[in-house]
């Protein structure tokens, strides 16, 4: 066991981990942070999205270890700070961008990444983007429209309810 | 848009809020003090004999608490199978033990052979690296039709053969369709496979164990869609536990599709060892052990023949489908490919004549049951995809001889046992015509002409069965269990209602759509009504959310315990306006006496009900709390029409959807926004058949699509944005809501028209092909052109 | 995974003296080999993570014109920093996995595990780059030697790739429709000596150049000029994703769209 100790949403966290721990181990179980999900054992799925010093990364590929003095952000901090929905958050909610809510935190995360670089992806971009991020719920219709509309564009012209 | 809230409003999903905020309870999520995690040792083999299982080094590693295999379970039941089909000889189908840990031999690869309960997961899965495990390998079957030939190893040496049943349907019927085939103007015959998937929903199963000596009580934690159904199935008939002391929790699931129906030997696992531990006992499925245990869906090589007569008319239809078993009977498989499969055969098309042989067999795979459809997408492909060939035999426009050949009175007794009660195909398949712009596809396919890329259009219709269905029925199709639905509705003293449901929701929505419907009856704010589900403490009864029955026969039984709750609560507003009670009526939240100005608001009487200092007493109870148990007369028959439009890139053989259209009828609507998303995602689990996914073994029995490596799964850039219609509304006549269910109906409805369009495509391109397997992959696509 | 420990060294130095441990292994980005772990497959028992090491990491043209990468740069820096420099890599770069897997991945990383499928070994092999290390330095010709194999020998670190630039270059990547790795992917990159054409994907013997095509392309950069050439399927990787005859057939079609648009 070693010690590790990072910022994660902003408040300093440390315990003790082995060197195997992942980072979405050391969030779940020792932080008890469980928004973050793990879908996959492969790094394809991309529940565990997080972001380390600002940059989306799966946090079920990055050991916990690696992630000594690293600034990370996970889904619970993503809403305002008086806890309602952010914009993106807002827009999954409004454009009905998820379902089982399983891989939402990561499309979450994984958005507001693609937002930051990109403040207004057009349809191909957003589903390029979306590579690492499998849904099985929405046939991710809805998320990209989500995200467009997030990100200040009409998606009124958009077919669905 | 309707008004806010109620029935028909596309209400915002209450259940977002804790999904978006990373504060979802789903089983993973839960840790209980003093919890131990199991890690589960599985087959590498397909087949063999354990020769020896030695688990002394293992017990001594560090942070173990204790091993079993399968001898810790002799006094257990089995994994029990809630389907009997009788074969055409009148015969019971061959059902063979399936134990919770494997004994004397192993029948798959990742079937269970030991247990390592340990403090943490890595370490029990290193002690489980410890466990001497010898297995003598045999040969194992793989192939289907070479597992029933006479010389094939046997999967279970009990039995006579790898032969499930051999199912004919409807039996009277063989000898008719024969003739019918024998005088048939045109026969086209089709042999297709509909390929093995696996359901992956993105959360892997959990489940988590609990036993509290004090009590004796027992609580299992698992990923769902059924919390009582597997309370009953593993309290009764595998681990003898009475149901009051038993509790099972399906928390927020992520996802099911089918695959989280089933009993699985995990569960029963963590709640044996949670009491012979006297510990939690957690077990975290990773995904690749999922793609190993979890059931896996559909699996069938079918022969379809269809006759005509003269005028095109379908005069009969004979199949003969090899459906695979897996190495065991998972707990409703048997039912898939025969009573979700053959009672479909008639499509949305009026055929005297149906006979449809079904052969079940047992081979050293995962066992294969339910999966998004689970039997009639099997049976709209091979019908829709025979009729396209048809179409193109004759030379007749495809959806001319589908309109020809159309249903349009209703009720519809078909030859296969069911009767449709309402549809309207023809009126689906003018509105596709109309929202596909199928008459502008000739232009955009001399435009895809123009980049080098060869355009089709693919069109299907489908009908499915919902809804499952009248418990009488089902019991004499071999149902070992009930198929309706309880609510229980309680209103409070200040007039919020909580209403527990025996429906499950794992994406669904129900938690906003079932609110609308009972705040709709009211008159109130939806915001005033919370669903619960999940936990069989809560919720009396309850047979889960599968088949797309949730809405039908779930919220059949909540709108007739609301009803009763209005009943009550129109006696206590009557003796509160001193009127007769046939003069209340309710409308707004508020209760009135008819031609008059005397009312009386919901919550004075909820409010009544628990205070009832003036009150009725003599005639009722105080209290405002009703239960309902709904059986449906029929199933519900959801239909609809879809158009694919793909192009094909000729020089790479890869296949691109450029436009999909759906076009449902679900008879009535509770909440459009939620069904508009249950159809895009059966949408892309039906493209992801057709183009993308595929399970596949070696012929040893080795599973090679073992992870999202080699399955593929769809994702974002593989689908296009969907067209999707619900204003086709042909009621359901026998449910009270008048709703059909819209679940399952994209997954079903789309492969057929995208292996129809993908074949029109390469037809324009000049390439004779008249059918391919799915997926339809990019190499398969090549190799047909070659 | 088996356990292990976990190294941070800052400088190669460091680096190297860590790996210099009994059963120690180097940790680039970790995209592909933590899931191999996860697997169990391997069992180090000390990853030797290079992320943090300064010296390894950016994007800069050397004096001799090359562009050198530090083989501790994510494929996103890469995608960034070098489109300036060789557009032709950084469109490569920015296509490799996901987003997120391109913030973790490095280039170091994906050449020393030489996965078949792999992007970067086409990239390496079809510009003729240099990989340095912190013992030597390798041409990429000597470097890849078949599947999962390399020349590097244990303990050594790859610090910098050094990459020729082309007047033209392009990759085209067919994806395996699960893994998305490439079920073929083509690198073309025309320099004024010639024309280097690398395949990945395809081979069992892992990225290989192909070489009819480049003498072809050396008299005439057109897509025309490779038609007539057909490659076999015998030596080709045939999977449940395409058979060896099927890849033969998509080398022609990704060269021909690689020259063509790098033409």
């Amino acid at each position: 066991m070693a010690q590790v100790s990072m910022t994660v949403n902003g408040k300093a966290a440390s315990g003790d981990v082995e060197g195997r721990t992942l980072l979405s181990t050391f969030l779940r179980e020792n932080l008890e942070l469980t928004g973050t999900h793990v879908g996959c054992d492969t790094s394809q799925c991309g529940a565990c999205v997080v972001h380390v010093n600002g940059e989306a990364v799966k946090s079920c590929t990055m050991l916990a270890a690696e992630a000594e003095g690293a600034d990370v952000t996970t889904i619970e901090a993503m809403a305002n700070a008086d806890g309602s929905l952010s914009t993106i958050q807002q827009a999954f909610q409004d454009h009905h961008g998820l379902q089982c809510g399983f891989c939402t935190p990561g499309m979450v995360m994984s958005a507001s990444a693609l937002l930051k670089d990109n403040p207004t992806p057009s349809e191909a971009e957003i589903r390029e983007y979306l590579e690492g991020n499998i849904c099985r719920c929405t046939g991710y219709h809805n998320i990209v429209k989500a995200i467009m509309a997030a990100s200040g564009q009409d998606v009124s012209s958009i077919a669905a309810e | 848009m309707p008004k806010d809230g109620g029935i028909g409003a596309s209400s915002k999903r209450r259940e977002d809020v804790r999904f978006l905020t990373g504060a979802g309870n789903y089983t993973d999520d839960i840790n209980i003090r003093g919890q131990a995690h199991v890690f589960f040792l599985r087959s590498d083999v397909a087949h063999g004999t354990i020769t020896s299982i030695n688990t002394s080094a293992a017990e001594a590693m560090p942070g173990v608490v204790k091993v079993f295999t399968g001898t810790d379970f002799e006094a257990v039941g089995g994994m029990p199978c809630g389907w009997q089909v009788t074969d055409k000889h009148g015969q019971p189908m061959q059902e063979p033990r399936h134990p919770i840990l494997a004994h004397g031999k192993v029948r798959h690869v990742g079937e269970p052979v030991a247990a390592v309960v340990a403090e943490t997961l890595e370490q029990a899965r290193d002690a489980a690296e410890a466990i001497e495990l010898d297995i003598a390998e045999l040969p194992a079957v793989v192939d289907m039709k070479a597992a029933v030939a006479g010389d094939a190893p046997k999967v279970h040496d009990d039995l006579t053969s790898n032969l499930c049943y051999d199912w004919g349907f409807v039996e009277e019927n063989k000898t008719a369709t024969d003739e019918a085939f024998a005088n048939a103007a045109h026969v086209t015959t089709l042999e297709l496979v509909n390929n093995r998937l696996v359901a992956n929903p993105m959360e892997p199963r959990v489940a988590v164990g609990d036993y509290a000596r004090g009590t004796g009580d027992s609580t299992l934690y698992t990923t769902s869609q059924n919390p009582h159904v597997i309370r009953l199935l593993m309290g009764a008939f595998v681990l003898g536990i009475p149901e009051h002391k038993l509790r099972v929790v399906a928390p927020d699931v992520g996802g099911g599709f089918g695959t989280k129906i089933f009993h699985y030997q995990e569960e029963a696992f963590c709640t044996f060892a949670a009491k012979a531990c006297n510990r939690p006992v957690k077990w975290t499925s990773s995904r690749s052990e999922a793609f190993m245990s979890d059931a896996h869906g559909r699996d069938h090589v079918t022969k379809i023949e269809l006759a005509l007569d003269g005028n095109n008319n379908f005069a009969a239809i004979r199949t003969e489908t090899f459906a695979n078993m897996g190495a065991y009977l998972s707990t409703f498989a048997p039912s898939v490919p025969t009573w979700l499969h053959g009672t479909l055969m008639a499509g949305n098309y009026r055929t005297p004549l149906i006979y449809v042989n079904v052969k079940a067999v047992f081979t050293n795979t995962v066992p294969v049951d339910a999966y998004r459809g689970a039997g009639r997408p099997e049976a709209t492909f091979q019908l829709e995809r025979v009729i396209d060939k048809a179409a193109r035999e004759l030379g007749v426009d495809p959806i001319a001889l589908r309109r020809q050949n159309f249903i349009t009175e209703f009720p519809y007794a078909t030859p296969v046992a069911v009767e449709y009660d309402t549809g309207n195909y023809v009126a689906t398949m003018d509105k596709l015509e109309e929202m596909g712009d199928l008459s502008g596809f000739a232009e955009r396919r001399a435009a895809s002409e123009a980049k080098g890329k060869w355009r089709g259009l693919g069109v299907n219709c489908y009908i499915e069965a919902c809804g499952i269905a009248p418990s009488n029925l089902v019991g004499q199709l071999g149902a070992r269990a009930g198929l309706y639905e309880s609510a229980t509705v309680r209103v409070n003293a200040t007039g919020g209602l909580v209403v527990m449901t025996g429906s499950h929701s794992h994406g669904q929505g129900h938690e906003t759509s079932f609110a609308q419907v009972v705040a709709d009856m009211i008159g109130i704010d939806e915001n005033m009504v919370e669903i619960v589900h999940g936990d069989t403490a809560n919720a009396p009864m309850g047979m889960g959310t599968y088949g797309s029955r949730s809405l039908a026969v779930g919220g059949s039984a909540m709108v007739r315990a609301t009803e009763k709750i209005i009943a009550k609560a129109k006696k206590i507003a009557s003796h509160l306006l001193e009127a007769s009670e046939s003069d209340i009526e309710l409308k707004d939240g508020a209760f009135s006496v008819a031609g008059t100005d005397k009312s009386v608001a919901w919550g004075d009487v909820t409010l009544a009900a628990y205070v009832p200092h003036n009150y009725p007493l003599e005639e009722i109870e105080p209290g405002l709390e009703e239960t309902a148990f709904y059986d449906p007369s029929n199933f519900t028959y959801p239909s609809g029409a879809y158009a694919c439009e793909v192009e094909v890139d000729p020089d790479t053989g890869k296949v691109t959807i450029e436009r999909f259209t759906a076009v449902d009828d679900f008879g009535n609507v509770v909440n459009p926004m939620i069904v508009t998303g249950q159809v895009h995602g059966g949408l892309a689990q039906g493209i992801g058949q057709a183009l993308l996914e595929n399970c596949a073994y070696d012929e040893n029995g080795q599973l090679l699509s073992a992870s999202y490596m080699d399955y593929a799964m769809p994702r974002a850039d593989d689908l296009p944005m969907f067209s999707v219609d619900h204003s086709c509304q042909t009621p359901c006549t026998h449910n009270p809501l008048g709703v059909k269910g819209c679940g399952e109906a994209g997954a079903i409805g789309s492969p057929p028209s995208v292996v129809n369009a993908v074949v029109d495509a390469l037809q324009s391109g000049g390439k004779d092909v008249t059918h391919i397997d799915m997926p339809l992959s990019p190499a398969r696509v090549w190799a047909a052109m070659q | 995974m088996y356990n292990f420990d976990v190294e941070t060294p800052g400088t190669v130095a460091d680096a190297v003296a860590a790996l210099g441990r009994d059963e120690a292994q180097a940790l680039g980005g970790g995209q592909t080999l933590i899931p191999t772990l996860k697997q169990r497959l391997a069992s180090p028992s000390v990853l030797v993570s290079l992320t943090g090491v300064a010296e390894m990491k950016g994007v800069c043209v050397g004096d001799d014109g090359q562009l050198c990468i530090g083989g501790a740069t994510t494929h996103a820096t890469v995608a960034s920093e070098a489109r300036a420099h060789y557009a032709g890599l950084a469109e490569l770069a920015s296509h490799i996995g996901d987003p997120a897997v391109r913030n973790r991945g490095t280039i170091g990383g994906s050449l020393a595990n030489n996965d078949p499928s792999a992007c970067y070994p086409a990239a390496a092999l079809g510009s003729g780059a240099t990989i340095v290390t912190n013992a030597r330095s390798i041409a990429a010709d000597d470097y890849f030697e078949g599947m999962f194999s390399t020349a590097l020998d244990e303990g050594e670190i790859i610090t910098e790739v050094r990459f020729p630039i082309p007047q033209a270059a392009n990759y085209q990547k067919f994806l395996q429709p699960a893994s998305r790795f490439a079920l073929v992917g083509v690198f073309v990159a025309k320099y004024a000596e010639g024309v280097r054409v690398a395949v990945t994907g395809a081979s069992n013997d892992g990225v290989f150049r192909w070489t009819e095509a480049e003498t072809a392309l050396a008299s005439n950069f057109s897509a025309d000029a490779v038609s007539g050439l057909a490659l076999s399927g015998d030596d080709m990787i045939s999977d449940l994703h395409g058979t060896g005859d099927y890849r033969a057939h998509l080398v022609g079609v990704m060269t021909k769209r690689a020259v063509a648009a790098a033409a």
